[in-house]
């Protein structure tokens, strides 16, 4: 198909207009978190060379912020997410697709209507049971974090059961009937067939959650209100009431946070968009 | 169903302990946060010392609350800002992209990143760019010869500047559905159409959007239950409603009365106000893209 030079260019521009500015912003927090904090409001186009250039901001930064163990416990409490919301979700979608019994529909039901409850409409009675349970304010690290770790597992578990059943009834019932004549058991025909044939939306699931619980601030508010329990996003909310007006050093912390998340998002950009838009795309 | 899943000894084995988390981390908490909302609860990780006088005392309050409605209008303009906002810049920036052979994996990248990005963190971008005393959008106007200052969080401004990078930051995630939807429409529609005559835009008017609506549909139920779950972005830029309690969203006014006002009974009638409204609204909105379905 034919089109004029001209309409083409006009394309171009406008396209390239919205992810300038998706880039540019980030590019500005990354240029003047290298300057002394007065120098950002007199011209913070200029680009950080010569006398503007200054590491203060970092190593502000890591003297007043705890951002290595925030990072540990961001990705300690991610991780653990993933793992739980896999495993879980992954048993509990092989049986709601291959078995039949008496609740199958009641379980389904149970599950899409669990995705309908906003994380608000819990969160307190889940603070109170875990009260309870004397896992919330303690100074074990491990208790706070698994106090953190389980509502976020109960939050994306049935997201992932909805994509892993679509998996799992996509898989070919004569291999597992293949592998019970030779004598495996249903746990093996679980975790030797049905486990590995699903790496790739185990992957999506992992993506999903991971992100998810990464980013969440909501419960991290609730459940890490000791400052030696912050994960990341909870350390930057308290960033801005703290010190909301040191801009160089906002500037910095921003920029601390987000450009890990950019390096992996380059390399495992493919996954990553398939993951975060697979519940929409399959419908 | 095969004759290996007859013996349903494992059943048991699958399914507790995913259904478990369901019923102990969400169906459990969900009624007794109900049951917390006639309640008095001064702090939070009791379950009260007794009922609230007349029980029902925290939904009349509810209703009589000016900032509720403040909250539920802000929520409202919420959901048309996604609406039109994510979704139709989105479509737009879609249909451009279907036009083009090379860069469409570079826009395809960069369009998406900000979702990846913790809200929390672009908050904190977003402070400084709308900075009043010389953030970078007052000093880019200034170039331009603008000789005030604006002031993007003051009362005039502060519901736009709130939604702008909520907009912002998801209109990538809709335009990888779009556009995976255009991909998936025969490019020998858009030949035939062409040696009939149609023009590009009535290619897109006839051909695409029709063909993308189920597409467009899911976009839009997205978007509208999506609005709704909107936290981090609006309490990082405007933490307690700022200025005058007049950026409250459903979610942030919750969280302010559970944790900043330590109103936790209102704050879970408050929940219990959003289980509602998320109800009504995906009601409505199941209801609204059915009729037009007929294709």
């Amino acid at each position: 198909m034919k089109r004029n030079k001209l309409g083409l260019a006009v394309l171009y521009i406008i396209l390239g207009a919205w992810a300038a500015t998706t880039i540019y912003p980030l590019f500005w927090v990354l240029e003047n978190s290298f300057k002394a904090k007065d120098k950002i409001l007199n011209n913070s186009f200029a680009l950080p060379v010569g006398d503007l250039f200054t590491l203060a901001n970092y190593k502000r930064a890591f003297d007043r912020l705890d951002i290595l163990h925030a990072y540990v416990n961001s990705i300690f409490i991610s991780a653990c997410v993933t793992l739980g919301v896999m495993m879980l979700a992954g048993l509990a979608s092989f049986a709601l697709v291959r078995f039949d019994f008496k609740l199958k529909k009641f379980c389904h039901t149970m599950v899409i209507a669990a995705m309908m409850f906003p994380v608000f409409s819990t969160i307190i009675p889940v603070y109170t049971m875990e009260t309870g349970w004397h896992i919330t304010n303690t100074s074990s690290w491990i208790l706070n974090m698994v106090s953190v770790i389980l509502p976020q597992i109960a939050g994306n578990i049935s997201f992932a059961i909805i994509v892993l059943m679509g998996y799992v009834q996509s898989l070919p019932l004569e291999l597992e009937e293949a592998a019970h004549l030779e004598g495996c058991s249903i746990p093996q025909i679980f975790f030797r067939i049905v486990v590995p044939l699903g790496k790739p939306s185990f992957v999506t699931v992992a993506i999903f959650s991971f992100l998810w619980s990464y980013n969440d601030l909501f419960t991290q508010m609730f459940f890490l209100r000791r400052p030696e329990m912050q994960a990341i996003t909870r350390l930057l909310n308290e960033l801005t009431s703290k010190e909301g007006t040191n801009y160089g050093l906002m500037a910095s912390a921003v920029t601390l946070v987000i450009i890990p998340v950019i390096v992996v998002y380059i390399f495992l950009q493919k996954y990553i968009i398939k993951g975060m838009t697979a519940g929409a795309v399959k419908g | 169903m095969s004759n290996i899943y007859r013996n349903k000894k494992y059943v048991l084995f699958f399914l507790v302990p995913a259904f478990l988390f369901l019923v102990v981390y969400l169906y459990y908490p969900f009624l007794v946060n109900i049951y917390g909302s006639f309640r008095q609860i001064k702090n939070l990780g009791t379950y009260g010392t007794k009922w609230n006088e007349p029980f029902y005392d925290n939904y009349v309050k509810l209703v009589t609350d000016p900032v509720v409605w403040t909250s539920l209008k802000n929520t409202v303009l919420m959901i048309v800002a996604t609406i039109v906002g994510q979704v139709g810049i989105a479509l737009l920036l879609a249909l451009l992209v279907d036009n083009i052979e090379k860069g469409t994996q570079f826009f395809r990248t960069v369009y998406f990143f900000p979702i990846v990005i913790s809200a929390t963190a672009l908050g904190l971008l977003f402070n400084l760019i709308f900075l009043y005393d010389k953030g970078m959008l007052n000093q880019f106007l200034e170039l331009f010869g603008k000789t005030t200052l604006t002031d993007w969080k003051g009362e005039k401004l502060a519901i736009f500047t709130m939604m702008l990078p909520v907009v912002w930051q998801y209109v990538g995630f809709y335009f990888v559905i779009l556009e995976t939807g255009l991909n998936n429409i025969s490019q020998e529609l858009y030949e035939s159409a062409a040696i009939d005559g149609a023009t590009r835009f009535q290619r897109v008017i006839y051909i695409s959007i029709p063909l993308l609506r189920n597409v467009i549909c899911t976009c839009l139920t997205l978007g509208v239950t999506g609005a709704l779950k909107v936290f981090d972005l609006p309490w990082t830029m405007f933490p307690k409603g700022m200025p005058l309690k007049e950026t409250f969203l459903t979610g942030t006014y919750m969280y302010y009365q559970t944790m900043e006002a330590k109103n936790v009974d209102y704050g879970a009638t408050l929940a219990v106000l959003i289980v509602v409204l998320g109800v009504l609204l995906s009601r409505f909105t199941r209801k609204v893209f059915k009729e037009s379905e007929d294709f």
